[in-house]
C-alpha cells in the first residue's frame, strides 16, 4: 500500500474515533454531564475534598466565543507552520526531479 | 492533562518547578547545539513544535463521555529527544495558560513535568527501543506517540493523587486515572495515527536530515539512489 493511501485510511480512523462517542451518547450534552473537559472533572473531584484553589488565572477569555477564537488561533498557527514547511519541501523535491 | 490554575498546593507547585526547570534549561542548550550543528534541522524543530500546537488545541470527545486533547509530544521527542520536547511543551503550555486560562502559571511546573518530560521520555524510549530491535519506524512512532500521550495523563493522575491522597493515595489515584487516563486511551490512539501521517511526510521529504539526527536508519540500497547531503 502506498503511504498516501495508508495516510488516508489513518485519517479516516481518526475521524471515526472522534465521531463514535458523539454517536454513542447521541442527544446528550453538557447539561447531562457529557462532553465537558477532563481538566474540569478533575477540578470538581478536588473541590469535593473541600479544597479551595489558592490562585486563579489573572486573565480568562471573557466568553466561550473568544475562547474558541483563541483555540482556533492556536490550531491555525500550528497548521500554517506545518503546511508551509511540507509545501516547501514538496516543491523543492519536485524541482530537483525536473 | 492540565492541572488547573491554583489546584495544586503551593509546596507541590514549587516541587514540580524545581524538577522541571533544569530539564527545560538543558533542552534550551540542546536546541542551541542541534541548530548550530545542523542548521537545516530548524524547520523540523518548527514542525515538531507546530504539531504540538495543533494537537493540543484539538479537544476530542472520548468514549467515556468527556473531552480531552492529545499532546503531540511524541514526534519531537522521537526526533530531538525528551529535553527538546520539554522546551516545545513549555511554549504550548504558556500559550494555553496565559491566553486560554487552561492550565496555569502556578501549575506550569507540574504540567511541563507530565506533558514535557515524562510523556516525551516514554515516547523517546519506546521509539529508540522499537527501532533498535528492528521494528519499522512507522510502527515505532505510532507506539511512541500513543504511549507518550497516555503516560502524560498517567503522570498527571499521579501528581494529583500525591497532592490529594484522600482517603488514601491509591483510592485517589484510581479516581484521577479514571478521569484522565481512561478518557485518554482512544485519544492516544488517534494521536498515534496522526503522528504516523506527519511522520510519513517527514520521512518522504527529509530522510537525510532525520538520519543525520539519528532519528531514522536508511537502508544502504535506498541510500545510493538519493543524493548525499553535506556533512558540514
Amino acid at each position: 500500500m502506498s503511504t498516501r493511501n495508508r495516510d488516508i485510511i489513518l485519517l479516516i480512523l481518526v475521524a471515526i474515533i472522534a465521531i463514535a462517542p458523539m454517536v454513542m451518547y447521541s442527544g446528550l450534552g453538557e447539561d447531562q454531564g457529557y462532553f465537558s473537559g477532563s481538566d474540569g472533572a478533575a477540578g470538581e473531584a478536588i473541590e469535593e475534598l473541600g479544597y479551595e484553589p489558592w490562585f486563579s488565572s489573572f486573565w480568562e477569555p471573557p466568553s466561550g466565543e473568544i475562547e474558541s477564537l483563541l483555540f482556533a488561533l492556536q490550531a491555525a498557527i500550528g497548521a500554517i507552520i506545518i503546511g508551509y514547511f511540507i509545501g516547501y519541501w514538496r516543491g523543492a523535491s519536485k524541482n530537483k526531479k525536473e | 492533562m492540565h492541572i488547573m490554575e491554583g489546584f495544586l498546593p503551593p509546596i507541590w507547585c514549587l516541587f514540580w518547578y524545581i524538577l522541571s526547570i533544569p530539564v527545560i534549561a538543558y533542552g534550551i542548550i540542546r536546541i542551541k547545539k542541534v541548530t548550530e550543528e545542523t542548521p537545516e534541522s530548524k524547520s523540523l524543530l518548527a514542525v515538531s513544535g507546530a504539531f504540538m500546537f495543533v494537537l493540543s488545541s484539538l479537544k476530542i470527545p472520548s468514549v467515556t463521555g468527556s473531552c480531552s486533547h492529545p499532546t503531540g509530544n511524541g514526534l519531537g521527542a522521537a526526533i530531538f529527544g525528551p529535553a527538546v520536547a520539554a522546551v516545545l511543551a513549555t511554549i504550548v503550555l504558556l500559550f494555553q495558560a496565559i491566553l486560554l486560562a487552561h492550565g496555569g502559571l502556578t501549575t506550569l511546573g507540574a504540567n511541563v513535568f507530565s506533558m514535557g518530560i515524562i510523556g516525551p521520555l516514554v515516547a523517546w524510549g519506546v521509539y529508540k527501543g522499537f527501532t533498535k530491535s528492528g521494528i519499522s519506524a512507522a510502527i515505532a512512532i505510532f507506539f511512541a506517540a500513543f504511549l507518550g500521550d497516555l503516560f502524560t495523563y498517567v503522570t498527571t493522575s499521579f501528581q494529583l493523587a500525591m497532592a490529594f491522597p484522600e482517603p488514601t493515595f491509591q483510592a485517589a489515584l484510581t479516581t484521577f486515572l479514571g478521569i484522565f487516563a481512561i478518557t485518554q486511551i482512544p485519544l492516544a490512539i488517534a494521536e498515534g495515527l496522526l503522528t504516523v501521517v506527519i511522520w510519513d511526510q517527514l520521512t518522504k521529504y527529509k530522510p537525510r536530515l532525520l538520519e543525520k539526527l539519528n532519528a531514522l536508519k536508511i537502508s544502504s540500497s535506498s541510500k545510493k539512489s538519493s543524493e548525499v547531503s553535506g556533512d558540514s
